[in-house]
């Protein structure tokens, strides 16, 4: 019993550490995509930010200045998206496409250049990282049986952009349906001939659009980089990025559903992890890969409309052009 | 994906601009060999010599080659049809699962004759499964193929991952890889070929994949320009309500189109698991899959185009070898970036430049107008 | 297009109205000008609208009535003139300047967000806070008092999408109000609306313009401007070529004017030879999505050797009928007959069964349908008999054969140039329709469906066009030709039909017909006048 209730506490806690960049990337998608511009480039965005992050900690040692670096970085490529698909009216999916192949290769070529290490950037000492935040009384709950425990390992030691992936989603919440903004964000992607009548900038709310995008996939970068681990080591994303489309889209658009599908997502890969090579009683050795897959399967599944329907915006995709 | 420019001649529409695009991308290609401090001249120099300068060189480079005709046409199909297959990469690795499990099976029972042909079925038909269910959701019950393709990269990714560990692993063994096929069943190597002719080459992993390649390329361009399905994939790719008109139903059109685009990824398989590895292993699309939009992009949807892309790519990924090798500062994974400017400014800018195009030859034709009837 | 039609606007007739009495002008614009590429949508357009009054603009479809409101509302920027806004020159650039001087605008496509709240929309660009609930709530009071003042009422808390087309309607109205619009412009409003609906939007009107709001009204509707205008402007051809007190002219009048007198070539039109019914039409009905009648019940009859003209100003029916006899477009309910054969189960939605039972199609839109513009001219050639014996060898396509057969198409009709290779887009318009006719006339069909057989065509080819109508006539073809140009019609015409708001309202023989009449029945308005004439 108690084993039982550890292990799931430490999933649990597993969980959230995974899903805190997939929750910083799918409210990146959230704010592109609720404007009209389709995102497949979550996971270039991240993995470029990782990587100057993880250089920047490098070579000043402040985990601060890092994650500015990151998300400048991310919001270059963001910026990059946008020109290709608001200003020039260029394919989403094939910008998208070439910003993740762009950065794939291009933080190893980088990455071999300025640190010679095959591609991973030097470790980093804990002083240029996010640490893990000890809450108080930890010690002094640590008696009191369920909750001490779920106090001390599920809620405190997290390192604080865990705590703020966590804010990012009410606050996105906040910004798309309590804010002005939002509402013209949402506007946007569904009816942007509207929104020019008007009176307001199509382009300028879908840029504002992707730079949060890119903000915010500057966060997820950084963790991954700065936080989670001690160092980028290439390809580090791993599909995360895709992971988090996929819960964007299984959340059907929406910040709050959006979130718990990456949980979801994340408490498939901390269980998966958990079960390597576990053999359950009668069912045998479970098939990590089926449960790492179920994600894309369950987002497939989805969108076949199989269960329930997901409806993207309704301008997504679609360069504007007025009539005629 | 049926943007055009129609104040053009075609020369500039389908020349000029595209090699601009393709300029572009390996001037800013060249900037960042400068930023990591080596001179991109040289540079070229050294990837050229790699790949075109010697005989395992060359194999090399037409060993890549052929696998990005496989993926650039089979991107290229899609795009006729109005569709975007991202799944190459998965379609490509299904397509060598099944090659491998039918060698598997049937290697020592088939006669050798039939080993080939029924493998390029296989792959083909392997390829074309895993790309009929992306379509089918698209064309019956509206999914967005894009999603969806890539969605399928992962679970094919996955499930190999899956069969090789737990399934086809051999017996005793620590990597993930099946049993090697018997010798019967390995495509003959370029080398071994020209080693009958009494012609001595030096070894390398080309073989003889890439005559069905050149085969794939004709025959895509006699279906898709030369028959009445072409005709009809190319009708909804350009304009889906005239298709509808013409009585060509757009969802079998969806299907037909991915599943020969399914297919052709997925003789990747052929070429790595029956012509190189001779054995199921993990992995062995590198990426194949996603140079293949590249190729397509660059090559303009059409085999010729691709043949070239497809060349270009192969020289990159073998000088690209070549030049990491030799300048330590420089990784493979350079081609990596060269493939993703390819894609940007041949894909998502193809059309930046356009304006300026016309605006040149507008003012360049009427100089020349004015100066034609000043002489008259 | 022509430039050289005669400019009734710019003679003073005994309707026109610039008496001193007149109110200070709302609007005045002056030598407006728009031209896409070649196509001159507005043509030194001059108008005054009086403040307070309801003004209606009424011309046929692609007169340019909506390119100009586009212009006044800061959608398209004009190419020359100026506009004059309670007497002030004022340069609209945007939709916010439109806003800002006072004009609102209720378009034909509705710019509503069907996944937003009623109130929402309203609000959306005009927020009075960057926090939403507060300028929620602050909209709300506005927005009931506004409601209260006009009797608009509607559900501010339901989502747009699930209102009826009518409380859509007045969502947009609302939206034009809660930014304080004192000009209100309607583009075709009641294009969408039931009778019952469209009562209720005058009753709206009126009680608008009583409060002062200067109403301008784009419509083709003539009983509409009859009903409820002071004063009417009319537009032909992109330009403005006539302005009248509504209570000085007559329907009769406007319909003259808005048709225009055009010089048509008398064709050499033998009669006779009408044979059996060919096609036949038996209560065809389709619906749209939200289950409106596009098709009402509609029956009629075309025989072999008979040109039967639809007449009727867009929208009302002809395109969604034409689509349903070729094939493209399923129905409720009806019967379709050929040659005495129930042929309804190959129409339900299989172009290529109708076209197998030689039900030719040369459709309304060349662009969108009837070719594909980046196909060579001989692909589009084949376009819809891509499957057939003689352009197929084997797997393969006949190139020979299709080329051979495309210049051959290309001689009988003589389309320019003569090269099979050339692509369908850069191909005139002409040309291309040429081609198409060329293609369905070729396989000789029994029934030829035609859709504007001459939009976008030039001299030489409309003549040509309508040559090859009469010809394939004289062959004992049955021709259902759909088509906006009244003139093309009555020249053709064996039997006209009007159709309006889905249903046939009139039919009338070709000879007897002329534009006065044509035009009054199109905007049914025709009653007593109609009938008269047929009994005749």
């Amino acid at each position: 019993m108690e084993d039982t209730f550890m292990f799931a506490v430490l999933t649990l806690d597993a969980t959230l550490r995974v899903s805190t960049p997939l929750i910083f990337c799918a409210m990146a998608g959230l704010f592109s995509e609720r404007s009209g511009i389709i995102d497949i480039s979550l996971e270039g965005k991240m993995l470029s930010a990782a990587f100057i992050a993880a250089s920047v900690a490098a070579v000043t040692g402040s985990a601060w200045l890092a994650l500015v670096a990151a998300i400048c970085v991310a919001s270059g490529l963001a910026l990059l998206h946008g020109f290709a698909c608001i200003t020039h009216k260029g394919n989403h999916v094939v910008s998208g496409v070439a910003i993740n192949i762009l950065a794939s290769g291009l933080t190893v070529v980088l990455g071999i250049s300025w640190f010679q290490r095959g591609g991973q950037t030097p470790s980093l000492p804990s002083s240029a990282r996010f640490m893990p935040i000890e809450f108080p009384f930890t010690d002094a709950l640590n008696g009191t049986p369920l909750l001490g425990t779920i106090y001390k390992e599920l809620l405190s030691g997290h390192n604080i952009l865990v705590y703020l992936a966590f804010l990012v989603v009410p606050l996105t919440w906040w910004v798309v349906f309590q804010t002005r903004f939002g509402l013209r964000l949402r506007a946007v992607g569904e009816n942007p001939t509207a929104v020019d009548t008007a009176g307001i900038s199509v382009s300028g709310l879908r840029y504002r659009a992707v730079l949060i995008c890119g903000l915010l996939t500057g966060f997820a970068g950084a963790y991954l980089a700065i936080a989670q681990n001690a160092g980028f080591v290439r390809d580090m994303t791993a599909g995360q990025g895709y992971i988090a489309l996929a819960a964007l889209i299984f959340g059907k658009w929406r910040p709050f559903s959006a979130f718990a599908a990456c949980l979801l997502f994340g408490l498939l890969d901390a269980i998966a992890i958990r079960l390597q090579g576990v053999h359950l009683a009668g069912v045998g050795e479970v098939p990590v890969e089926l449960i790492q897959a179920l994600p894309y399967i369950l987002t497939v599944i989805l969108l076949a409309g199989f269960i329930g329907k997901a409806v993207a915006p309704k301008a997504i995709g679609q360069p504007y052009l007025k009539e005629r | 994906m049926s943007q055009n420019s129609s104040t053009l001649p075609r020369w500039i529409d389908i020349g000029l601009i595209p090699i601009l695009n393709v300029a572009m991308a390996l001037l800013v290609s060249g900037l960042i060999i400068l930023l990591i401090g080596e001179s991109p001249l040289e540079a070229v120099q050294i990837m050229i010599q790699g790949a075109l300068g010697y005989d395992e060189g060359i194999g090399y480079t037409l060993y890549y080659t052929t696998n990005f005709v496989f993926t650039g046409l089979a991107v290229a199909v899609a795009f006729h049809a109005g569709l975007f297959n991202i799944g190459g990469e998965g379609q490509a690795y299904i397509g060598g699962l099944g090659v491998g499990l039918f060698l598997l099976l049937a290697d020592d029972s088939l006669s050798p004759i039939l080993l080939l042909p029924v493998g390029i079925i296989a792959a083909g038909l392997f390829g074309a499964a895993w790309a009929a269910i992306p379509a089918y959701l698209q064309a019956y019950r509206g999914s967005h193929i894009v999603i969806t393709t890539i969605m399928f990269n992962f679970i094919a990714s996955a499930l190999m991952v899956y069969l090789m560990v737990n399934v086809l692993i051999k017996p005793g063994q620590m990597s993930p890889e099946s049993r090697v096929f018997l010798d019967t069943a390995h495509l003959p190597f370029a080398h071994e070929i020209f080693a009958w002719m009494g012609i001595k080459i030096a070894r390398s992993p080309l073989n003889i994949s890439i005559i069905w390649a050149a085969i794939c390329c004709i025959g895509l361009w006699l279906f898709v320009w030369r028959t009445r399905w072409g005709y009809a994939i190319r009708s909804v790719g350009f304009n889906e309500k005239a298709a509808v008109y013409a009585g060509i139903t757009p969802a079998k059109t969806i299907m037909l189109a991915m599943f020969i685009s399914g297919a052709l990824a997925g003789f990747v398989g052929v070429n790595e698991i029956m012509g190189v590895h001779h054995k199921l292993l993990l992995n062995y699309t590198a990426g194949y899959g996603f140079t293949g939009i590249a190729v397509s992009l660059m090559g303009r949807n059409h085999p010729f185009g691709i043949i070239l892309a497809s060349l270009l790519f192969g020289v990159l990924y073998q000088g690209g070898a070549e030049l990491a090798f030799e300048v330590p500062t420089i990784t493979r994974e350079l081609v990596v970036v060269i493939q993703g400017l390819v894609i940007l400014f041949s894909g998502a800018l193809a059309y930046m430049s356009t304006p300026w195009i016309e605006w040149a030859y507008g003012a360049l034709s009427r100089r020349q107008s004015s100066a034609g009837q000043g002489e008259g | 297009m022509t430039g050289t039609m005669e400019n009734d606007g710019k003679k003073r007739g005994p309707g026109d109205e610039n008496s001193p009495a007149a109110s200070p002008s709302a609007i005045k614009l002056t030598d407006i000008s728009k031209s896409f590429g070649p196509v001159r949508a507005n043509d030194s357009v001059n108008m005054e609208i009086h403040a307070g009054t309801i003004h209606g603009i009424i011309g046929e479809n692609g007169a340019g009535k909506s390119t100009l409101m586009s212009i006044l509302y800061g959608f398209y920027e004009a190419d020359r003139g100026t506009i004059e806004v309670d007497g002030k020159t004022v340069k609209i650039t945007s939709s916010q300047a439109a806003i800002s001087v006072g004009i609102g605008m209720v378009h034909q496509h509705f710019m509503l967000i069907d996944t937003f709240t009623v109130l929402e929309n309203i609000i959306l660009g005009a927020e009075t806070s960057a926090l939403l609930v507060a300028g929620l709530e602050e909209a709300r009071v506005k927005l009931q008092a506004l409601e209260d003042e006009y009797g608009l009422n509607v559900d501010l808390n339901v989502l747009t999408g699930d209102l009826p087309v009518g409380e859509q309607q007045r969502v947009e109205i609302l939206k034009a109000l809660y930014r304080d619009a004192r000009i209100l412009i309607l583009d075709e409003p009641t294009g969408v609306l039931t009778p019952q609906e469209t009562a209720q939007l005058f009753k709206i009107l009126k009680a608008l313009n009583r409060e002062g709001v200067t109403i301008v009204l784009i419509t083709h509707k003539l009983k509409e401007i009859m009903t409820i205008t002071d004063n009417v402007s009319v537009m032909r051809a992109g330009q403005m070529v006539a302005h009248r007190k509504t209570a000085n002219t007559s329907a009769e009048e406007l319909a003259e004017l808005m048709v225009g007198r055009k010089i048509i070539n008398e064709i050499e039109k033998s009669t006779g030879q009408r044979g059996q019914p060919a096609l036949k039409v038996e209560g065809l009905t389709v619906k749209s999505a939200g289950a409106v009648p596009l098709i009402d019940d509609l029956s009629f009859e075309v025989c072999a050797g008979e040109i039967v003209g639809i007449a009727g100003v867009s929208g009302n029916g002809q395109s969604e009928l034409l689509e349903v006899l070729s094939g493209i477009r399923p129905f409720d309910t009806g019967k379709i007959f050929l040659n005495g054969r129930d042929v309804s189960p190959q129409h339900l939605c299989d172009p290529k069964e109708v076209r197998g039972l030689k039900i030719a199609h040369v459709p309304e839109d060349r662009h969108r349908l009837g070719m594909v513009t980046n196909f060579s001219a001989q692909e589009s050639s084949i376009l819809g008999y891509q499957d057939a014996a003689v352009y197929n060898s084997g797997p393969f396509l006949d190139l020979p054969t299709i080329n051979r057969e495309c210049r051959r198409l290309m001689e009988g009709f003589d389309v320019r140039p003569r090269l099979p290779e050339i692509r369908s887009a850069n191909m005139s318009g002409g040309n291309q329709q040429k081609l198409i006719l060329a293609r369905e006339i070729d396989k000789g069909p029994e029934v030829l469906l035609v859709g504007q057989p001459t939009r976008g065509v030039d001299i030489g080819a409309i003549e040509f066009i309508h040559g090859q109508l009469i010809e394939l006539r004289k062959q004992g073809c049955a021709v259902l030709m759909v088509s906006v140009e009244l003139d093309e019609v009555m020249k053709l015409s064996d039997r006209i039909l009007v159709m309006f708001d889905g249903r046939i309202v009139a039919e009338v023989a070709g000879n007897k017909a002329d534009e006065k009449m044509l035009g009054l029945m199109m905007a049914n308005a025709h009653s007593q006048l109609a009938q008269a004439e047929t009994n005749a």
